[in-house]
Formats: structure tokens, C-alpha cells, sequence
């Protein structure tokens, strides 16, 4: 990337305040481009992203900010264009096979849909024993794991092992995924847009359910949203993506409750006031 | 089946409708099915025919009647008999061409499909230029260079030579498949290449396996027929094409022994019509938007659901204590915030 911003990468990034706990995954000027019928399109452009051991970060954005994007690249599911992940010190932007899969036994998701993140043909049993293969417990293990897993979630095997995903509601499916998820003991899960397709019970429930993983497990959640108001409730900090770039970072008190960038201020005015009037 | 929104009230999904009448079986695929199972009980009874097809029944083109139902062929032999006995060779071929043709079409559009890139480019460029040889002049070279001829060295040369348009089906299918969220869930729960093509894509393109199937059976046949007929056929063995082969040979034409190769005829149309039909059914089978009679069904599946929202009006009325769903998380959610 020869651009001229490269540069001076950080220019138009604010930083409220950096963190000093230990980091655990981080991402060093990740860019991402589509070619789409002969033009580019550059869906993140040079982000720089930390993520501090045992806490909630929330990334921002509307639509086609490129927060899933950045999600995938981080997963590892999708290749980078140019930049770097770095993972407790190491480079895992290039990993491939075995050692891939090794870095998703501490770096797990939890996806939008919690319809068409099911395989429809398999029931949740298969799906779990499937996880087996990366969860590395000797076999006679691997039933209380699936049973310690569905207790973090608050299900019970009996129910739901052998259901297939359309005899289940949309936020026990998405509980599964979590469940799913947490049998690699993972350090650090990514829930894009986890929780959006849920009504707004089991949206609580999920949240609430990464809230005690958190404190429970001590682990590294980065919760990607375009809802604010989930973001505040969850987010120990948050970073505020626009077009790709990340526009604002900082704790959660500083972005949301006294907004420095435009972009932030836009964004905070459009969630919907409690006392009901459209905003002039 | 929306049941994305359901609610968490509705723990237990209501149990799934009649099967049968959620696959909507339409009378076309009623009629493939007869013809099909009628051609299939032919090369069966076969087995119970009380003379076979070797036997010397008669002389050169004997008329039906003195109880030979279609007289006999240019050896004898009765034409009932050596009919059954080519429709279940010709069956044969047909099935285990099509099993080769499929699982060697459905293997590489699945890999193509799902890997991309220019291993993708590569396989369909294989593809693209075997489909571009005339089928029929490799078919016929090949044969032509096997030592022996039997029913099975046939199946799998009419096999391996009819597979690059399945495949490029199943690429099309594979390639939007693979673009799922479930594959990414399956690859971070460390499923390896063969698991995820076989779990995770298969299944999801299998309607068009099983249809192409069909299809490549019914052009197994047809090629095997043709074949037969310029005298590449199995040696040693009746089939619907060394039949006409030798109807042809003996001038059955020309002397007017229409017994001789209008059976074959009629059943090789009848064989490939029903397969022809199947497929066509099956695909209203699975693709909705296909089925005839729609408005009918429409009207039915509107009176179920009333049906449905009246007995569940019902209950409601009868559990009025029923409150909120989750009502616990509510009270957890308060707390937090």
C-alpha cells in the first residue's frame, strides 16, 4: 500500500486512552480489498486493533463498516490484503493446517444467523462432537465436556443433544453456538453480531451469558455490533469503525458518554431516545 | 419453515406434517415411477421366464403366435426372453455408469466448488476439455481398444466419459455452498477438507446429485444402446443395443420382422422417457416454485394453517396463566442495568 496516508496511518484515529493489561490478540494496519467487476473496493483499510486480556471489546459500526470483515480476517477464516495478527506475541497471519487449527482452539466465534451457522442436516449432538477434534479431551471426557459446555449456556444435554437446529428457537440455537465455541476452552471469542437476530429477551440473555463467560472464565470477548446500547451494557471498551477505518477508540465511559469524533456523535444521535420523541 | 423468530415460549417445535404430503409428489412423478418400476419388473421377470435367452426356440424370424408372444430373432431365440434379458443389461449398465458418472462429477464440482481459486480453475479447465471431445468418438476408441468386451468394462467407459457436465453443475451448487456461515462454524470446530465436503456440502446439494443421477442413467443406456448397435457391445451378453444390433445385421427390416427390433425400440424410448420424467418430477419435488397444481395446494396449506391457529388460539385461551417468556432473564436484566 503505497497511499500517501500510509504514512501517517493513526492521522484521523482518535485514542481516547490505551489500556496497560497484557495483550492478547492484536491486528497491526490490516487492510482488506474486494475486487468487485474490475474496481476495488477496500472494506477495511488499515486498522490497528487491540485486545486486553479478560475483557469486553466492543467494536462499532453500521452496516458495511467492515467490522465483519475484520472479524473473519481475526478468525482467520478470510486472508488479509496487508497487515498482520499477532497472537500473544506471534504472528498467525499466514498459518496454515494443524497450526491453524491450533490457534482456533484459542480463538473461537459465535456468528450472526444462528440459523445458517447450523448445518440443518446434523442435530446439535453431532455438531458438539464435532468440536471434539479441536477440544483435545481423552474420549471418556467428551460427554462432560459437552455437559460443561451446555451448563455455561444453561442447557441440559437431555434437551437438546438430539435436537435438530429447526426444533429449536432462534436463542437456544445461538446458546448452542456459544456452547459450541466454548468447548475448545478458548481464550478469546468474537461474536459478530451475535446477538441481532434475537428479540430483545434473548438478546439479554445472550449478553448476559458473554458477561459471566467473562468473569467466570476470564475470557477475551470481542463483541461486534451496530447497537450501541449493547455495546455500553457489555463493553469494558469500545472502537468506532467507519468505512473500514476505525474512527474512535477508548473505555466504553469515554466514547459513548463524551463522543469526540463526528462520526461517534452521528452515531450516538441516531439511537432511538427512551422518551419516545424523534430528535429535531 | 420460518422458524427463525420463534419465540422461547415455543420450546418444543409442533411435530413436522405428514411427510408425504410435504414432499408433494406430482402425477407426472406417479407416471415416471410406473414406467420406470414397469421397465425395471421386465428386466426382473426375466429371472422366472421359463426359457432363457440362449435357448433355440424356432428358426430365422419366426411371426408371434404358436405361443411366442413376439415369435423369434434372427438365432431362434425367443424375443420375449432375449428382451428381458437385454432390459436388465441394459439396466446394469445404466446404474453402474451413472454411479461412475456421478461420483466422479459430484467429486471434482464438489473440490472445484469449494476450494476456488486456481485449483477451481484448473479442475474446470479439465473438465471444460473433456466435455469439449465428442463423447462418442473416446467412447467408441476405447472400446474398440479393451481386449474383451463385458457389460461392466462398458458401464465404466460410458462412465468416465460422461461426467464433466455433472460436474460443472455440481461446481455452480458447491462454489454458493461454501460461501455459508455453517462451513466457517465447522471449519473452527477443526473439520478437515473430506469431513466438510462430505457433511457440510454435500447434503446441501444432494437434491441435484440424486437428479443428475437419474439423468446420467438414462444417457448410460442411451449410449450403450448406441454403442451396441455399431457392434461395441458387451460380447456375450443380450442388451437393448446388441438387439438391434443383430436386427440390423439379419435385415429384420427389410424382411418386415417388426418383432425383432421395434421391442427393443419401444422399451429403450419407455426407459429413458421415464427417466427423463423422473427427473423433471423430482425437480418440482425439491424446487417448490416448480410445483404444478400450486394454486390448489396453496389453498389447502392457507385452510391448515387456520386449522393450526385456531387450535393454538385454543390453548392460549385455556392457559391464560401463561406469562412473558423467560420471565427469570427479565428480572436479570433489570438487575444489571
Amino acid at each position: 500500500m503505497s497511499e500517501p496516508s500510509a504514512d501517517a496511518p493513526q492521522d484521523d484515529m482518535i485514542t481516547r486512552s490505551t489500556t496497560d493489561a497484557e495483550i492478547l490478540l492484536s491486528c497491526q494496519n490490516v487492510t482488506k480489498e474486494f475486487s468487485v467487476a474490475g474496481s476495488k473496493i477496500t472494506a477495511v483499510d488499515d486498522v490497528s486493533l487491540e485486545f486486553p486480556e479478560s475483557s469486553v471489546l466492543a467494536v462499532v459500526g453500521e452496516s458495511g463498516s467492515g467490522k465483519s470483515t475484520l472479524a473473519r480476517m481475526l478468525l482467520r477464516l478470510m486472508p488479509v490484503t496487508s497487515g498482520t495478527i499477532t497472537y500473544r506475541g506471534q504472528d498467525v497471519t499466514h498459518l496454515r493446517g494443524g497450526d491453524l487449527r491450533e490457534y482456533w482452539t484459542d480463538v473461537q466465534a459465535v456468528f450472526q444467523d444462528p440459523f445458517s451457522s447450523f448445518n440443518q442436516f446434523f442435530t446439535v449432538g453431532s455438531l458438539l462432537r464435532r468440536g471434539l477434534a479441536l477440544a483435545k479431551v481423552p474420549k471418556d471426557e467428551a460427554d462432560a465436556l459437552i455437559e460443561e459446555c451446555l451448563g455455561y449456556v444453561d442447557l441440559r444435554p437431555k434437551e437438546v443433544l438430539h435436537k435438530f437446529p429447526h426444533q429449536m428457537s432462534g436463542g437456544q440455537r445461538q446458546r448452542v453456538m456459544v456452547a459450541r465455541a466454548l468447548m475448545m476452552r478458548p481464550k478469546v471469542l468474537l461474536a459478530d453480531e451475535a446477538t441481532s437476530m434475537l428479540d430483545a429477551t434473548l438478546r439479554v440473555n445472550v449478553l448476559n451469558v458473554l458477561h459471566d463467560l467473562k468473569n467466570d472464565l476470564g475470557l477475551t470477548v470481542l463483541f461486534i455490533t451496530h447497537d450501541i446500547g449493547q455495546a455500553c451494557y457489555l463493553a469494558d471498551r469500545v472502537a468506532v469503525m467507519e468505512r473500514g477505518k476505525v474512527v474512535e477508540r477508548g473505555t466504553t465511559e469515554e466514547v459513548i458518554f463524551s463522543p469526540q469524533g463526528d462520526y461517534t456523535r452521528r452515531l450516538l444521535s441516531d439511537v432511538p431516545d427512551l422518551r419516545g420523541s424523534l430528535k429535531p | 419453515m420460518s422458524t427463525v423468530n420463534t419465540s422461547m415460549a415455543e420450546e418444543t417445535a409442533a411435530p413436522r406434517a405428514n411427510t408425504l404430503r410435504s414432499f408433494n409428489f406430482s402425477g407426472r412423478f406417479w407416471i415416471a415411477l410406473v414406467l420406470v418400476a414397469f421397465v425395471i419388473l421386465l428386466g426382473l421377470a426375466g429371472l422366472v421366464y421359463p426359457t432363457t435367452a440362449g435357448e433355440k426356440v424356432g428358426s430365422l424370424y419366426d411371426a408371434p403366435g404358436n405361443g411366442l408372444l413376439l415369435g423369434t430373432d434372427n438365432f431362434g431365440h425367443d424375443v420375449v426372453a432375449v428382451l428381458m434379458a437385454g432390459t436388465r443389461t441394459s439396466l446394469i449398465i445404466g446404474l453402474v455408469a451413472g454411479t461412475v458418472a456421478t461420483t466422479i462429477g459430484v467429486g471434482v464440482g464438489l473440490l472445484a466448488g469449494y476450494v476456488g481459486g486456481w485449483f477451481e480453475e484448473l479442475l474446470m479447465g479439465v473438465t471444460n476439455v473433456v466435455l469439449a471431445i465428442p463423447s462418442i468418438v473416446v467412447l467408441i476408441l476405447i472400446s474398440m481398444s479393451l481386449p474383451e468386451s463385458t457389460i461392466w468394462s462398458l458401464a465404466i467407459v460410458i462412465g468416465i466419459t460422461s461426467w464433466p457436465w455433472t460436474a460443472r453443475a455440481v461446481r455452480a451448487q458447491a462454489s454458493s455452498v461454501a460461501t455459508r456461515e455453517h462451513i466457517d462454524v465447522a471449519r473452527l470446530s477443526g473439520a478437515r477438507l473430506p469431513g466438510i465436503l462430505l457433511k457440510d456440502v454435500l447434503p446441501y446439494i444432494l437434491s441435484y446429485a440424486v437428479m443428475a443421477f437419474v439423468l446420467q442413467v438414462a444417457g448410460a443406456i442411451l449410449a450403450e444402446a448406441a454403442l451396441s448397435m455399431l457392434g461395441l457391445g458387451p460380447s456375450g451378453a443380450n442388451s437393448l443395443g446388441t438387439q438391434l444390433h443383430w436386427a440390423l445385421a439379419f435385415q429384420a427390416v427389410a424382411s418386415g420382422a417388426w418383432w425383432a427390433f421395434l421391442p427393443p425400440t419401444i422399451i429403450l424410448t419407455l426407459v429413458s422417457f421415464g427417466f427423463l420424467l423422473l427427473q423433471a418430477s423430482l425437480d418440482e419435488v425439491f424446487n417448490p416454485r416448480l410445483r404444478r397444481g400450486k394454486r390448489k395446494q396453496m389453498k389447502q396449506a392457507a385452510a391448515r394453517r387456520v386449522e393450526e391457529a385456531r387450535l393454538l388460539a385454543q390453548q392460549a385461551a385455556s392457559e391464560p396463566a401463561a406469562g412473558p417468556p423467560e420471565p427469570s432473564d427479565r428480572a436479570r436484566a433489570g438487575e444489571k442495568a
